[in-house]
């Protein structure tokens, strides 16, 4: 059986008092944030019919939302991932060139992780930073007005934080 | 130099906190407003303002607050709608993340005017830096007094929540936030019923924009008439644009609504100008889903006017020869950029970002894609070009929200506008498929249908 640890416990304990008795079914986008980070990045079906037990709803009402946002990823991904911009704006400033570039440095297809569970690329919609195009995604962070040695910079900061965490 | 009423003050160091914002001036006009004004009073500030929603649509901002229905015993809510989705837009999240107050500021006041003690942000999900940035905030509000019980005294309550949504552009069309605020998926209802009488669990309900609620402080500060002055005709106060595509200096700027397009575009107040002395081509001038202008007719009217950048005059001449103010996202296209492939680029986001829920835009914005595909690549037929304004009329109108009507416009304009360069891509093919942007060379490979 998985478990929140007791700090993300009282956390979703504060997230439900959020919304009027009754409707503590309205914290889980939310919830399910908690859930995705401490549970390995990614909602398998025991960690979201554990948030459903939680929230007193149905595990099909947490399946339909899980599958419906597009931040919920469904299966295993990278330690970390690469969400990169490919909406017009972005395409105007050339994210189609980035993508093309993390594809042959990393060795891996959009969708893909590498084999030793580093990195994962994605392509994603219009994240609000079209001003400072191309952009991804990682982590909470963006990063912007990317670049050839800009990307080369994060991966090799990705490693070196593998590194020193480990 | 245009007056500033929300940013003016972005950029003083340590503004983002509590100290440095109330030193500014922060707060005053719940001061005013709690202390001295009742809630009709401060509904009919924003009325006479001639204030107009800024999410998109434009509605004017103290007509929907006045249709909030008042049942008794029923808690009413306040929503801000700080979704932010629009390719092109990132104007809110400019305002939240450098000063956050006068988001929280105008949020107290608005919820006063309606009645509201317990108010939601709805924030998308990837601004996460940005849900820390608010909850602070509204953590250094509490503090001090300006949220919680019987705020200065007034026995006016108010709790501000952030909610965090989980990426979907749909959350933003107001009734399927709704949904999403009750956890569940971002399908939008069918209206009426109107949030203003049945929102967020069964409650009357008003959404509004983040810059809409920020705007309500200095109109409430300054009073209703002086910041009418502000602008033209209908189109009262400043505005937020966010610029990007090919500019020298793309980013949020405040405007009244008095500049003409061509000086935002080449002024160094603004845009500066197109890199590389490049030509402009095309502009879509308030986000994806309003019509892209040739720019010829971004310039100047149907008529022969100055362009100006306001609701009126950039929705001059209609569609067929105008466009629309929107969220403010202004997206311009240099002499090289390939119209066709930006048009893919946003018929892919749409059918990304379709409910599901009509036919219309469920199937259609895939067909479009597809097709776009097709002639992108240099494997379309002339006939695809009419077969594509075929489906876009029928999608326009046809569907339960309006995400369909704004995946169908950006593709009429390109046509309408464009056409010849939809040609070009059918009859020369093989270039077609060579161009170094081409989507042939750089995207995975394709499986055409
Ligand atoms: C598909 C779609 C997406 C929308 N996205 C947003 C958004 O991200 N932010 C926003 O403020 N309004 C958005 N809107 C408009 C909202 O439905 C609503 O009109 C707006 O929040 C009202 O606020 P306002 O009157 O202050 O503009 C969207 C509408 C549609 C149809
Ligand atoms: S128009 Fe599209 S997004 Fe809107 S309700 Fe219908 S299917 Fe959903
Ligand atoms: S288009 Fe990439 S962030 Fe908006």
């Amino acid at each position: 059986m998985i478990k929140f640890s007791d700090d993300r416990l009282a956390k979703v304990q504060e997230l439900v008092s959020h919304y009027p008795e009754g409707k503590q079914k309205s914290a889980l986008l939310p919830v399910l944030h908690i859930a995705q980070e401490q549970f390995g990045g990614w909602l398998s079906t025991e960690t979201m019919d554990y948030v459903a037990s939680l929230l007193h709803i149905e595990p099909i009402e947490v399946y339909e939302v899980a599958t419906f946002y597009s931040m919920y990823n469904l299966k295993p991904v990278g330690k970390y991932m690469f969400e990169v911009c490919q909406t017009g704006p972005c395409m105007l400033n050339g994210s189609d060139q980035i993508i093309d570039y993390i594809k042959q440095t990393l060795g891996i297809g959009v969708g893909e992780t590498t084999p030793d569970g580093m990195f994962s690329l994605k392509t994603v919609e219009c994240l609000g930073a079209c001003g400072y195009a191309p952009m991804m995604q990682l982590g909470k962070t963006f990063r912007e007005n990317l670049t050839k040695e800009k990307v080369d910079a994060i991966i090799e900061e990705c490693r070196r934080t593998a590194a020193t965490n480990n | 130099m245009g007056r500033k009423l929300l940013l003016e003050k972005a950029h003083v160091e340590g503004i983002r906190g509590y100290e440095v914002y109330r030193r500014e001036g922060g707060y005053r006009s719940v001061e005013k407003a709690l202390k001295s004004m009742t809630p009709d009073q401060v509904t009919d500030e924003v009325k006479k303002s001639g204030l107009r929603g800024r999410g998109g649509a434009g509605f004017p901002t103290g007509m929907k607050w006045s249709f909030i229905a008042k049942p008794e015993g029923v808690p009413r809510h306040l929503v801000c709608n700080a979704d932010e989705s629009e390719p092109g837009t990132f104007k809110d999240r400019y305002l939240m993340e450098f000063i956050p107050h006068l988001l929280i500021e105008g949020l107290i006041v608005s919820s006063f005017a309606l009645g509201s003690n317990v108010t939601y942000i709805y924030i998308r999900g990837e601004y996460a830096w940005i849900t820390d940035i608010l909850e602070q905030a509204i953590a250094e509000a509490k503090q001090n007094g300006w949220l919680g019980k019987n705020i200065l005294g007034t026995g006016f309550d108010l709790e501000i929540y952030v909610h965090r949504g989980a990426g979907a552009y749909i959350c933003g069309e107001e009734t399927a936030l709704l949904e999403s605020l009750e956890g569940k998926r971002g399908n939008p209802r069918i209206k009426p019923p109107f949030p203003a009488v049945k929102g967020v669990w069964d409650r009357p309900t008003v959404v509004n924009n983040v810059e809409t609620l920020a705007a309500v402080v200095p109109i409430i500060n300054f009073g209703s008439e002086e910041y009418a002055k502000i602008g033209v005709g209908k189109s009262t106060g400043t505005k937020l644009i966010s610029a990007c595509g090919n500019i020298n200096k793309p980013g949020v700027y405040e405007i009244d609504m008095t500049i003409s397009v061509e000086e935002f575009i080449y002024s160094d107040e603004y845009c500066g100008g197109i890199p590389n002395g490049k030509k402009l081509k095309a502009c879509i001038p308030g986000g994806s889903s309003v019509p892209i202008l040739p720019a010829n007719l971004l310039l100047k009217t149907a008529k022969g006017d100055t362009r100006i950048m306001n609701y009126e005059s950039l929705a001059d001449g209609g569609f067929p020869k105008g466009s629309m103010m929107g969220s403010g996202g202004f997206i311009v296209f240099d002499e090289d950029q390939c119209v066709v492939r930006h048009t893919l680029t946003l018929a892919r986001f749409y059918r990304h970002e379709s409910c599901g829920q009509c036919s219309p835009c469920r199937e259609g914005t895939g067909w479009m894609e597809k097709i776009l595909k097709n002639i992108e690549c240099g494997k379309g037929k002339i006939s695809d070009i009419d077969l594509l304004w075929d489906i876009q009329r029928k999608i326009e109108g046809n569907t339960i929200c309006p995400l369909g009507d704004a995946a169908a416009w950006p593709v009429a304009a390109a046509i309408r506008h464009f056409r010849d360069e939809f040609e070009w891509h059918v009859t020369h093919a093989e270039e077609a498929q060579k161009r170094n942007y081409g989507l042939a060379h750089y995207a995975d490979p394709l499986v055409v249908a």
